[in-house]
């Protein structure tokens, strides 16, 4: 390698650093437009239901990231709903009779659910079990 | 033996999930519509090509109809678009279109430059109706009954595949009406 590809190297990783800086600052800037909100009560739900709501076109991202034109008018529409004084289970409802139960972030506990929500609780409470059994042998092994 | 078996069990299991999860991979980006079943949402949009002409998603009740989502910023639209201008010969019912996000001028434009072979069009610029349908990304395609219900709904391009597969619904369709 010769010696002059050092100052490219550096101007290279110079670049690189002033990225890392700017990236995380863009990251963090918010897809929402600023509204008119009525009191910081109304613009918190605002922003708690924007963040649990799927945007069902780019689907990783909750209405609250995106910055797709769906996600846009869709957060115009939480707005709406807000202004016309409706509770969060209405404006959930409200999605979901239009988008499916797919544009919950966190689906509600149902019949069809009930392996999703309770899984985690029942693989738990039995490995624990197994767990509690296979001490107990092995102490009857060693107590023989 | 069970300690040889149990461990395998749990592998193949799993080995199984992974299999079919990767199987409907696709089919879960695809959100089922909750509307299936249900009556088209009422809505009164202006016309395309004549905007003081308002049209009502409830005027076509009596007939089935195929509701088409475009709109010329649409790549996906004009690929499908030969299969659509096919549907509007062919299928015997009306093809309304339902110019979703555009721009007047824009639209019209595309439809000369490609063929305008909808009924009649809808135009919701700012995507309140779209909301109302469950529109999620252009193109879409419905198929609503004469009834006025909604009974099926194709997401994304229509290629050969899903033409004949809707040209299927639509005789069913027509069928019950005349029935």
């Amino acid at each position: 390698m010769r010696g002059t590809d050092l100052p490219e190297l550096r101007q290279i990783l110079s670049k690189a650093l002033l990225l890392a800086v700017l990236i995380p600052g863009l990251l963090l800037a918010s897809a929402i437009e600023p509204l008119p909100f009525r009191s910081e009560v109304e613009e918190r739900r605002f922003r708690a239901l924007a963040e649990e709501i799927r945007c069902t076109v780019c689907q990783n991202q909750s209405l609250a990231d995106s910055d797709a034109p769906l996600a846009q008018d869709l957060r115009r529409e939480l707005f709406a709903l807000l202004q016309d004084n409706r509770s969060d289970m209405e404006i959930r409802e409200f999605m979901v009779s239009r988008y499916g139960e797919f544009v919950l972030y966190r689906p509600p506990l149902a019949r069809h659910t009930l392996l999703l929500w309770a899984g985690p609780i029942v693989l738990l409470l039995g490995s624990l079990v197994g767990v509690v059994i296979v001490i107990q042998r092995r102490r009857r092994a060693l107590a023989s | 033996m069970i300690r040889m078996i149990l461990p395998l069990a749990v592998f193949l299991a799993l080995v199984g999930l992974l299999v079919v999860g990767l199987q409907t991979a696709e089919d879960r980006k695809l959100v089922a519509s909750p509307l299936i079943g249900q009556p088209v949402p009422a809505f009164t949009l202006p016309g395309l090509h004549d905007p003081t002409e308002l049209r009502n998603s409830r005027e076509m009740v009596g007939q089935p109809w195929i509701l088409n989502v475009w709109g010329s910023w649409c790549w996906a639209c004009r690929v499908e678009h030969p299969y659509i201008e096919r549907l509007g010969r062919e299928a015997g019912v009306p093809l309304v279109g339902f110019n979703w996000k555009d721009e007047r001028d824009d639209a019209l434009e595309w439809l000369r430059r490609f063929g305008d072979a909808w009924t009649f069009h809808m135009v919701d610029f700012e995507g309140r109706a779209a909301i109302d349908l469950g529109v999620y990304g252009a193109p879409e395609t419905f198929l609503i009954d004469h009834q006025g219900v909604i009974r099926h709904k194709h997401i994304g391009p229509v290629d050969a595949a899903i033409f004949d597969d809707l040209m299927r619904r639509i005789i069913q369709l027509r069928s019950e009406a005349e029935a």
